[in-house]
């Protein structure tokens, strides 16, 4: 069963769902995104769970929301276009604390623009989509066996945090194909949200006594009583415009992710504390800049590699610590420097930072990394 | 084997190189190397040019695209005025030979092949000129082992497809 296989980015994105034990799909399909749909279409059924094919991406999100509250993993996948239809019920989801993960397999925008072809260009979309104040948590994978691994992650920190939580693929990893191969007897950790212990009649589905902000949450149908709101409310759930209430639940709700960063960022590093230049670079990108700092090193340059796998929330005291006495930072992405310009909020102003961008569809290759490296030696 | 290989399956959408390319990835796997399979296509999926890249190597596969080609088939003319040039010099280009493609660029091993004679006579179908190119691409180059890709063809086909597919593979290996 564990043989070597030859898998795509977003079967693997699908098998890894399943692994996760997603048993609820709501979508409608897009390029560069429809594999994961056709394949849990096909596959959701053999397990007993649901595929649903959505008259749109609002209604596919506000099918996950249902699903979720019910107490299975829902999860949607979609492309840019779909993606900013999401945003209202990604900002619902946020708001009520409701655990789903919304799949972006990323192309050219804004509107259709190049549906075939890849891009980053949701980086920051992902991060502030929705009004208003929240915090999210985005994955951005590279490798069709950490496509696997980081689906599960999400499914696992939608539910520990409550919390929608965004897969941002590429239509290149989405679409490319490699080795997959599961170790023998692998077992996926598996995280599932907290319920209530509590009487039925003292239930706080937004109480805030928790060390790490996030309250335990009932199923429909487990027998607690409580109401589900995007307005402002207090522990019950109900609306509330008390200042002090508002404040105090927004902040919770904002903090939940922000002060367990250390527990929710992933890097992978390549000679990042050895370098005089550090490049970042992540999704499929940061294949073609590990493949430049290679051969950089091989010619004698002082160069490193950091590649974040969770872009948010934005782990600042470890990019901070990361970029500190570097000689410069070149941040590669295929957008106009979307999380450049998070990265120069970090670094020194005395620090050269260079942005290479690439908005065409086209990849960034190996030696577009080393020009940019060379420009800024 | 060489111990890297960068492919560029070129034709047009609708005649099977994507579908090429992944049975010649897995194939790749099978034999215990490492294979990454990409391609780009445009949103019409049949009639337009379309590109499907395969890369073998017994190291880690970090850049999975192919920029400069060391073999390189062409299944229409359009693809070959495109990419021939992308080769590398001693490189192997495989055209289909029905395409009208009479320049012999110099530097690199050219072979010309019926590809889609072949299955249209034979098979009566031009659909199977993709698996007929596989015989022929594994016969001139040996990326992989027979067994290989007999494997992956059962792996890639239905029950219903696999036999003529498979028929197609081998005519491809006896026209070289």
């Amino acid at each position: 069963m564990n043989k070597v296989r030859l898998v795509q980015g977003n079967e693997a994105c699908a098998m890894g769902a399943i692994a996760a034990g997603s048993t609820f799909y709501a979508g409608y399909p897009i390029t560069p995104s429809t594999e994961i749909a056709e394949y849990m279409a096909r596959e959701l059924p053999k397990i007993g769970g649901i595929f649903l094919q959505m008259e749109d991406e609002i209604a596919s999100m506000g099918a996950i929301i249902g699903a979720s509250c019910t107490g299975v993993k829902a999860f949607t996948a979609t492309s840019g276009p779909g993606f900013s239809l999401m945003q209202e019920l990604i900002g619902y989801a946020a708001m009520t604390e409701i655990p789903c993960v919304i799949v972006d397999v990323q192309r050219p925008g804004p509107s259709t623009a190049l549906p075939t072809l890849s891009s980053q260009g949701d980086v920051q979309q992902a991060r502030w989509g929705c009004h208003g104040f929240h915090s999210i948590i985005a994955i951005a994978p590279s490798s069709i066996m950490e496509i696997y691994y980081q689906i599960i992650n999400a499914f696992n920190l939608a539910e520990k945090y409550r919390t929608p939580v965004i897969f941002l693929m590429d239509e290149e990893i989405g679409h490319l194909r490699e080795r997959f191969e599961l170790p023998e007897d692998y077992q996926p950790e598996i995280i599932n949200r907290k319920k209530p212990e509590s009487d039925l009649e003292v239930y706080l589905p937004y109480i805030n006594d928790e060390s790490n902000g996030v309250p335990p949450m009932a199923n429909f149908g487990d027998g607690y009583r409580y109401h589900i709101s995007g307005l402002t409310h207090n522990e019950k759930g109900f609306y509330s415009s008390v200042p002090s209430v508002v404040d105090t639940e927004i902040r919770r709700m904002v903090g939940k992710i922000e002060d367990n960063v250390d527990d929710i960022a992933q890097f992978e590093e390549a000679y990042a504390d050895d370098c005089d230049i550090l490049v970042i670079a992540y999704g499929s990108v940061a294949r073609s800049a590990q493949q430049a700092v290679e051969e950089m090193r091989a010619e004698g340059i002082s160069v490193g590699l950091l590649r974040p796998i969770v872009l948010w929330p934005f782990a600042t005291d470890y990019f901070t610590k990361a970029c500190m006495g570097k000689k410069a930072v070149v941040v590669a992405e295929m957008n106009l420097g979307q999380y450049a310009r998070e990265i120069r909020r970090i670094v020194h102003t005395d620090t050269p930072l260079k942005s290479l961008t690439r908005v065409d569809g086209e990849f960034i290759y190996p030696i577009d990394v080393i020009n940019a490296v060379k420009e800024v030696l | 084997m060489t111990d890297k290989w960068d492919i560029l399956l070129s034709g047009t959408g609708g005649q099977g190189v994507i579908k090429a390319s992944v049975i010649l990835a897995e194939a790749a796997l099978i034999d215990g190397h490492n294979a990454v399979q990409s391609q780009v296509y445009g949103p019409e999926s049949r009639g337009s040019a379309t590109r499907a890249e395969v890369k073998i190597s017994d190291s880690k596969i970090l850049m999975p695209k192919v920029i400069t080609p060391n073999l390189l088939l062409c299944m229409s003319k359009q693809a070959f005025k495109k990419y021939a040039s992308n080769i590398i010099e001693g490189g192997i280009l495989i055209l289909d030979g029905d395409i009208g493609v009479n320049e012999e660029p110099s530097g690199v091993e050219v072979y010309r092949k019926p590809i889609t004679t072949i299955a249209r006579e034979n098979m009566g179908n031009d659909l199977y000129a993709n698996t007929v190119a596989l015989g022929v691409i594994n016969k001139i180059a040996s990326l992989v082992s027979d067994d290989a890709m007999i494997e992956s063809l059962e792996r890639n086909f239905s029950a219903r497809l696999l036999v003529a597919n498979t028929l197609a593979y081998r005519l491809g290996l006896e026209a070289v």
